[in-house]
């Protein structure tokens, strides 16, 4: 026989879950979001700076992954190039469902300052990209912003994923 | 989700059926947690020895070089902070230093003072990034976060400056565009101060570790012969025994002014380029030191008085009716500089930076062509990884500083 | 009839050149105004066929056959004693004089000096390599191939370096628009999915003053957010849409509030940065 007594009352309400399996869902999955280490030119600078000590990226919930095979978010840091596009579309294409893309800084937005033959026009050519973040290279809390703006969209998601993404590839 | 269907294979490279000497193909791509940009390396290992490596670059190449014929001398100078983005304001530096020896101008001495507290205080950014990446690939992580805390100190200063953390874009051709915001020389001598005490903890926690000795000790020895033949230029020069350095030997700006020794390494290896880094940044914090007297003594024209290339004060251009009018056409059309080439190098934290510009008295340059000295650093490695196991490769790659921004271009 | 633009040299001009004015050129002076130099030069010149040499900003430059280069730097390096190789690129004068200028900058750490030996060959002459002496013309010769189409002889590894190993024609030469040519503009989009991708993606929009008011994928409508799909037409925008990075009232789950909802009054300003 217990001497103590759980009060089973004390936070308001029974302890079951009274929210959709949607909304518990997605609370996992926006609050654990695990980014690919995917620095490419000096955006990549300010996602380091992002998950140093002064702008912790950590307290998110986010852990650094080496391997597209275990990250969710890919955040592309930096200019696309042609040479690299194609690595690119590979490592997103190894990333298991669901998955997310942050374009980081102008490169990764439109091509940036580097209107050349070599610079892809915009990571969205390639990839199907949920968050934009401008600047170059965009702040560090920037990119938190960018990350909350992303918990937000993913908690307005259903866990079929039927918001379409804006391009079709 | 269904995913749309691409023509990209997958590809195996480590399976090799038929070969009899059983080496292993490993391929270091272009994307790897190391910090360190787009490498791509082939790495054959017999074992965990590497019998051959090949660097492959190009994964950054943005066509800078091409963009500076299609841009005014003045429009480029953003451009060029994209190089080396650890330490812009040195690529900011070089090319306005290069534009100025063929303009035959000369920065005020305000502008030189304030042009080199920028430059080494990106030396302490630069040194900083180098020394938390490094540690963090060995392993020692903590380091990356001290380190970075500093670096972010270094940052709001910049900031306060001239308002971007990362791409500067301070330093215009003849001068510097704004002067120091009031307080920021007691917050930068706050800050050598602060520095000070932290470098001699980084030092206490790995100079004399038996991990990093072990792991840094006879790792990527280049003899002063092969550095030499490599072009290898910078703390890889001074690592390796010879005392080059350009603020000493070919002095620019306001060097010759200055007191300060360039530390220099008799054992070739990764330890002795370790110790390097770490005394150039305090003799980095020295020159700071000296520079914030010479700053307060200094009279306060901050641009060149050049009317054909440099534009006037805003003052001016906001009140006199011929200083608008330069401008105006400085800025649509672009100065007009003499004709012929000119090669000038500086010595930024990497190693030596040089810019070739090739004008043909047009606004807009003929050729530039960017020396960046991690191009061949990062060459060096076909020939300094055989022999070495595989986790020396993190080490190297680490050690040599390299900047895949200046690399591709 | 539309504007005829030349097509040997499609780089940016200047849209205005007065016409009385002649442009000054940087003072090229005799070798034998500086000492070394002088001394260089007259060594230089008594093994090799000198063409022509100056000094220009604090470098000595001098011409030289083509066919004489590796000899010339290995003079350089071991007599002369210029121990670095720097820089050894290319110079496009296809238009103008029909071939490139080469120059191989050089560095003397003993006298402190540099000097600039130039040649210059035709468009598809063969130049001879010289990482034999200096081991840093291995990449350097490899980039020159590669941005200029030099035809390099003798050396091991001739492939591209900056540019991916199938890309087609060379780019830094001054026929090559900055944009690039067909191949390069969709060569990511056939490489990846094809060509017949190339109508679903589009082609680059590379005009960078271009505004489009109802393009809602490229211009982010600040302040206005709409969900997309949404029409937006004329009429139909919405008012301000106030910009949230949380749901009203924090993050609800299991009937309590999980994350807090955050109040501007409730931050707190620091006056020294940690």
């Amino acid at each position: 026989m217990a001497q103590h007594k759980v009060n089973y009352l004390q936070d308001g309400g029974a302890p079951i879950a009274l929210t959709t399996i949607d909304k518990i869902v997605n609370f996992g999955r926006s609050n654990s979001l695990w980014p690919l280490t995917y620095g490419l030119a000096c955006c990549a600078i300010e996602m380091m700076a992002t998950g140093a000590s002064r702008y912790d990226f950590d307290r998110f919930g986010t852990i650094f992954r080496a391997s597209p095979r275990q990250a969710d978010v890919i955040v592309i840091a930096g200019t696309l190039t042609k040479k690299h596009a194609e690595y690119m579309r590979r490592l997103y294409d190894q990333m298991p469902d669901p998955k997310w893309v942050i374009s980081m800084g102008s490169c990764a937005n439109t091509g940036g300052m580097f209107n050349t033959y070599a610079t892809v026009q915009g990571a969205d050519r390639i990839v199907p990209v949920d968050i934009y973040l401008p600047g170059c290279a965009p702040r560090p809390e920037t990119l938190q912003y960018a990350l909350m703006m992303l918990q937000k969209k993913i908690r307005k998601e259903t866990v079929f994923r039927a918001i379409k993404k804006k391009r079709l590839v | 989700m269904q995913q749309q269907v691409n023509r990209l294979k997958p590809f195996f490279e480590n399976i090799n059926f038929e070969r009899e000497d059983n080496t292993m193909v490993v391929n270091f791509g272009p994307q790897h947690p190391s910090a360190h940009g787009q490498l791509r390396l082939l790495l054959e290992l017999q074992g965990e020895e590497i019998i051959k490596a090949v660097p492959t670059v190009g994964y950054l190449h943005r066509g800078m070089e091409k963009m500076a014929e299609n841009m005014i001398y003045n429009e480029f100078l953003p451009t060029t902070d994209r190089m080396d983005y650890i330490a812009s304001s040195s690529n900011n530096y070089g090319f306005a230093l290069a534009v100025e020896k063929l303009l035959g101008i000369e920065a005020p001495r305000r502008a030189e003072i304030i042009r080199t507290m920028l430059l080494e205080l990106n030396r302490l950014t630069s040194h900083l990034f180098w020394l938390a990446t490094h540690a963090l690939d060995v392993g020692a992580m903590s380091i990356f976060l001290y380190a970075f805390r500093e670096r972010e100190f270094a940052m709001d200063l910049i900031e306060d400056y001239c308002g971007a953390r990362l791409t500067h874009a301070s330093v215009r051709i003849g001068g510097v565009p704004s002067d120091l915001p009031e307080n920021w020389t007691d917050e930068l001598a706050a800050y050598v101060k602060i520095l000070t005490e932290e470098i001699d903890k980084y030092e206490g926690l790995l100079t004399e570790n038996r991990i990093w000795k072990m792991r840094l000790e006879n790792v990527g020895i280049i003899t002063p012969e092969v550095a030499k033949s490599w072009g290898c230029t910078g703390v890889a020069l001074r690592g390796s025994g010879i005392k080059w350095d350009l603020r000493k030997e070919m002095p620019y700006g306001i060097y010759p002014e200055l007191d300060f020794d360039i530390p220099i390494a008799d054992t070739c290896d990764s330890y002795g380029r370790y110790k390097c880094y770490m005394q150039e940044m305090r003799e980095t914090m020295k020159i700071l030191t000296q520079l914030i007297p010479m700053y307060h003594a200094s009279e306060p024209q901050l641009m060149a008085h050049a009317p054909n290339y440099v534009s006037a004060p805003k003052e001016d251009i906001m009140t006199q009716n011929y200083s608008l009018m330069q401008h105006f056409v400085l800025v649509t059309q672009g100065m007009r500089p003499p004709r012929g080439e000119i090669y000038v190098a500086t010595e930024s934290p990497k190693g030596e930076l040089g810019f070739m510009i090739v004008s043909d008295g047009s606004p807009y340059p003929y050729k530039i062509k960017l020396r960046a000295p991690s191009f061949w650093h990062t060459g060096i490695l076909e020939d300094l990884l055989p022999g070495h196991q595989l986790a020396d490769v993190v080490t190297i790659i680490g050690n040599l500083n390299i900047v895949f921004g200046e690399i591709d271009r | 009839m539309r504007k005829y633009s030349p097509k040997d040299d499609v780089q940016q001009k200047s849209y205005f050149n007065d016409r009385f004015y002649v442009t000054p050129s940087l003072p090229k002076t005799c070798p034998s105004s500086d000492e070394t130099h002088a001394e260089d030069i007259k060594v230089f010149g008594d093994k090799f066929n000198v063409i022509e040499s100056y000094i220009e900003a604090d470098n000595l430059v001098i011409y030289i056959n083509p066919k004489a280069n590796v000899d010339a730097i290995k003079f350089l390096r071991d007599e002369l004693d210029y121990d670095f190789l720097m820089e050894l690129s290319a110079i496009d004068y296809i238009k103008d004089r029909g071939g490139f200028d080469i120059f191989y900058e050089m560095l003397s750490t003993s006298k402190h000096k540099r000097i600039r030996l130039k040649c210059f060959i035709e468009e598809k002459q063969e130049l001879e390599s010289v990482e034999s002496i200096f081991k840093m013309a291995n990449w350097s010769e490899r980039e020159m191939y590669d941005m200029y189409g030099v035809n390099v002889k003798g050396h091991h590894n001739l492939k591209r370096i900056l540019m991916p190993d199938d890309w087609y024609d060379y780019p830094l030469r001054k026929t090559y628009p900055l944009h690039g040519d067909e191949t390069a503009q969709w060569y990511e989009v056939d490489k990846i999915f094809g060509k017949e991708a190339r109508d679903i993606i589009g082609p680059e929009e590379r005009d960078q003053a271009a505004v489009d008011r109802y393009d809602t994928t490229r211009f982010a409508r600040l302040g206005h957010e709409v969900d997309f799909g949404v029409d937006i037409t004329d009429g139909k925008e919405p008012e301000h849409t106030p910009v949230s990075y949380q749901e009203e009232g924090g993050v609800k789950l299991f009937g309590k509030r999980l994350v807090k909802e955050l109040k501007p009054e409730d931050s707190v300003t620091l006056d020294k940065r940690r």
